[in-house]
């Protein structure tokens, strides 16, 4: 199962922890299957069938290009982190 | 790399020929936006709000409209409402609603220069004259001026739709709020053996780009849209306008002229609309280019901001806790880069125990743009003349300190994700072992401080056509609008991947129906993002000229290879026993072009992963002139961790210029507002930015780390350099002047003020300096 790391404003979801398992093949899955765990939590990370525009997530260190549709693996670590621009501050960051 | 030789050294990059650009540049003839000029052209102006608070009750065109040669005027009233939610514009988050109301106010307004109206003439001088005829009548408000002002209880609300959710849905001004937390920080402060808390306010400053904003819109019967104008990102000035306008992204075409300066502010739109909309009311080209005090007043500067640190630290210099509170003015809609500013204010150091609260706050001033590293260099003024003053205490050298606690590869970042391969400890190294570094610096009221900072750059999406001529000269195609060099970076590129002269390569930078999807030229990403699809193109372009060579000498493609600017077949053992095939140059094979399948055009798009962060430490020597406070620089040297330097010249004017920016921001520049929130130094006398009799020629150490993620191991070079100076500047001036400086900038009257009051029996002196 895949770790992911949970932002601090958004703990109140997970009664407190950091970092939590959740399964899924892509952040899509992942994010369902955190919302199963934590109801709630998906609200703050989707709009609609996407992510929120302010929402970036990482997994393994990259912010991929994939958003939604990155693919996650077994042992993966997924970041959600808020989107920032480099160069642009409405840009979604890809650092 | 095909085209390299074989000991794998490049041939191209790394050397630093003349700009493609440059001759049209030297002699006046390339196009600026200001320059284009259609017939049956028509100007506009823009009506600008005198307040910086107030609701508008109504707008009166009819005067102005009467006035001979006044062809339209428009209002919010002309604009669609856009929905009031974020939503993706090609790469861009933005919210429609705020962006239309920045372009033209509808209720409120909400800074001083808030566009109003816009007027159409037959020349700039009657839409100048009919401005004045447009009668608008104000229900003035309070202004709200800094973030303190506006988190106050009961402090006056600039939007009514901001909603703090996290204490009941209560109207705000605070935007946003981001928290990032690592380990205990009370275990962290409590294993400290000292601990340092400081309270820092940094100026909201200008971008400062020579080049005013401008727009020439041509909107024709059939429903099309032509925009030209200076951007940093042609689609995206495509994408909001078509978001302000109502309209679909394909019914505008944009062509990006040439640019003087933009550092993050022609990220966005102002004009572009607007030019547009006039053209559509009056079936005329129309075009508007601000003034100098429109760009100041009405251009997105980047935020002012408040930072609280404290930091705890063992005798032995290691920082075992850190929290930050830091609140950035947004201007008057939402966006700071407080986000950015939180995950680069702790970046260079591991930290076990840390917590970061970030506000991003809406005051009544002009909506902040991004700016080279944007949020960075508040942030690291802050931090690091705290590291400043943790390494005195410790009796360390600062960059020992720095080495101590710096990150590297596998380091945790501050939003959790370990950093990949990264430079940051060689900058610190490439200083301590530069000249500068080894130099004494002597002489009275003279110090030397030293800063560094952390930018993460960008990837995002690029496309590239690399076309191959039939005289076997190439151009390369990109939608990066070459506001750096890239123009060059991109060729040398392409000349590296097939092999020919970098003058065989012409560069073109084309318009949003010529190239594929680009995003802006911003976050450092050019060189890496469209580089890596200019590689790609190069290499999709080598493939087909292999396949071609091979076609004419009938074998097979696997066996053909490409170097030093001619096509060869493998098996050089048979040729040398005169059964092969001799070698064919590019220009030979591109005139068999059309026999043996037409033209080639290699082609890539990308979304680039990889992204390679950036590090910067800068060290500055100063004197402070104990009579005034007026701070010279001495010497500045500045080392950088690029990746790989494509053209090093580029690389180490990136470097200078971020330099220069940062010591102008450290030293002089600022916004003044009076009581009412009207802007009172709107023009570049009374907005000091640094000259070249305020600077020194800056020394650069580029730093080369390859970057694992790009396939010439680049990284982004823009920004990050901007992000040390005001806290290297605030070092140095400790040094000269037994001040710890707090707030930017440091100008004369604010330090002297500071230094007036460290002398005894001159407190009446320190008051004068009020």
């Amino acid at each position: 199962m895949a770790t992911a790391i949970i932002p601090s404003l958004l703990r109140k979801f997970t009664n407190g922890e950091e970092r939590v398992t959740a399964r899924g093949r892509n952040v899509r899955e992942l994010i369902a299957d955190l919302n199963r765990q934590f109801p709630g939590l998906a609200s703050h990370l989707l709009e609609g069938d996407d992510l929120k525009p302010s929402v970036a997530v990482s997994v393994d260190g990259e912010i991929g290009p994939g958003g939604i549709m990155e693919p996650i693996g077994e042992s993966s670590e997924v970041h959600f982190l808020p989107a920032i621009g480099g160069g642009s501050d409405k840009a979604r960051r890809r650092a | 790399m095909e085209g390299t030789t074989s000991n794998g050294k490049f041939k191209v990059i790394g050397t630093r020929p003349i700009r493609h650009d440059g001759v049209d540049k030297v002699i006046g003839r390339a196009k600026y936006g200001a320059d284009y000029a259609f017939p049956g052209m028509l100007h506009g102006k823009v009506l600008r709000s005198p307040h910086a608070h107030a609701k508008i009750k109504s707008i009166n065109t009819a005067k102005a409209l009467k006035l001979p040669g006044v062809k339209a005027v428009v209002t919010a009233a002309d604009l669609p409402e856009a929905a009031n939610r974020l939503e993706q514009a090609g790469e861009m988050a933005i919210n429609p609603h705020h962006l239309s109301l920045n372009i033209l106010a509808r209720d409120k307004v909400l800074y001083d220069g808030h566009a109003i109206a816009a007027v159409a003439a037959t020349s700039p001088h009657i839409a100048e004259e009919a401005l004045k005829l447009i009668e608008v009548e104000y229900e003035v408000l309070p202004p709200v001026m800094t973030v303190d002002a506006a988190m106050k209880p009961g402090a006056p609300i600039l939007l009514p739709d901001l909603r703090n959710r996290e204490e009941g849905d209560k109207p705000t001004n605070v935007a946003q709020h981001y928290q990032f937390k690592r380990g205990d920080l009370e275990a962290g402060f409590k294993a400290a053996d000292f601990v340092i808390e400081r309270e820092f306010n940094t100026a909201m400053v200008h971008q400062g780009y020579i080049e005013p904003h401008n727009a020439v819109g041509i909107y024709n019967a059939d429903g099309q849209a032509t925009i030209y104008c200076s951007t940093q990102g042609a689609f995206e000035v495509r994408s909001l306008s078509a978001q302000v306008l109502g309209v679909a992204v394909g019914k505008i075409k944009v062509v990006p002229a040439e640019i003087g300066g933009g550092f993050g502010g022609k990220t966005t739109i102002y004009l572009e609309p607007l030019s547009v909309l006039l053209s559509k009311k009056t079936g005329h080209p129309v075009k508007l280019v601000m003034t100098r005090s429109e760009v100041l007043r009405a251009s997105g500067p980047t935020s002012g901001s408040q930072i609280k640190v404290k930091m705890g630290a063992t005798h032995d210099g290691k920082i075992v806790a850190a929290e930050v509170w830091m609140a950035y003015e947004a201007g008057a809609f939402p966006g700071s880069p407080v986000g950015a500013g939180a995950m680069c204010i702790l970046a260079p150091y591991t930290i076990e125990n840390l917590q970061i609260d970030a506000y991003d706050v809406v005051v009544n001033r002009p909506k902040t743009a991004a700016y080279r590293a944007p949020g960075a260099s508040n942030a690291a003024m802050a931090s690091e003349t705290v590291i400043d003053e943790i390494a005195e205490k410790c009796g360390m050298d600062p960059l020992e300190l720095r080495i101590k606690n710096g990150v590297h590869e596998g380091s945790p970042q501050v939003v959790g994700p370990p950093f990949k391969r990264i430079g940051f400890i060689e900058t610190c190294e490439a200083i301590r072992h530069s000249d500068h570094y080894n130099s004494k610096l002597t002489g009275a009221h003279r110090g030397r401080g030293v800063a560094s900072g952390f930018w993460f750059n960008a990837g995002m999406q690029s496309s590239a056509t690399v076309n191959i001529h039939t005289d076997g000269t190439a151009s390369v195609v990109t939608g990066s609008p070459d506001i750096g060099g890239s123009r060059a970076s991109m060729a040398m590129i392409t000349a590296e991947v097939l092999g020919l002269p970098v003058t065989d390569v012409r560069p073109v930078v084309a318009d949003t129906d010529s190239i594929g999807h680009t995003d802006v030229t911003g976050g450092s990403r050019v060189t890496f993002a469209t580089g890596m699809a200019v590689y790609e193109a190069a290499q999709d372009a080598a493939r087909q000229l292999r396949e071609r060579a091979a076609k004419v000498w009938e074998v097979k493609p696997e066996d053909v290879q490409l170097g030093d600017g001619a096509v060869s077949v493998k098996d050089t053992a048979s040729f040398e026993k005169g059964e092969g095939k001799p070698p064919m140059t590019i220009k030979e094979l591109a005139t068999k072009l059309a026999r043996t399948g037409g033209p080639i055009s290699g082609r890539a798009s990308v979304n680039a992963r990889g992204v390679g962060p950036a590090f910067a430490t800068t060290l500055i020597d100063v004197e402070v002139d104990p009579d005034t406070g007026k701070v010279q620089v001495l010497r500045c040297t500045v080392a950088q961790d690029v990746g790989k330097a494509i053209h090093p010249s580029y690389v180490e004017g990136q470097m200078q210029g971020g330099t220069a920016q940062g010591i102008g921001w450290g030293l002089n520049e600022e916004y003044f507002y009076d009581d009412k929130g009207v802007l009172r130094n709107t023009g570049l006398l009374d907005y000091r930015m640094p000259t070249c009799l305020d600077l020194p020629l800056i020394e650069t150490a580029i730093v080369e780390v390859p970057n694992p993620g790009h396939p010439l191991g680049v990284r982004g070079v823009g920004e990050v350099s901007i992000v040390p100076p005001p806290a290297a500047l605030a070092n140095a001036i400790y040094r000269a002047t037994g001040v710890r400086m707090t707030e930017t900038p440091m100008s004369p009257p604010r330090l002297l003020k500071e230094m007036l009051k460290k002398r005894p029996g001159e407190e009446s002196q320190s008051a004068a300096a009020d």
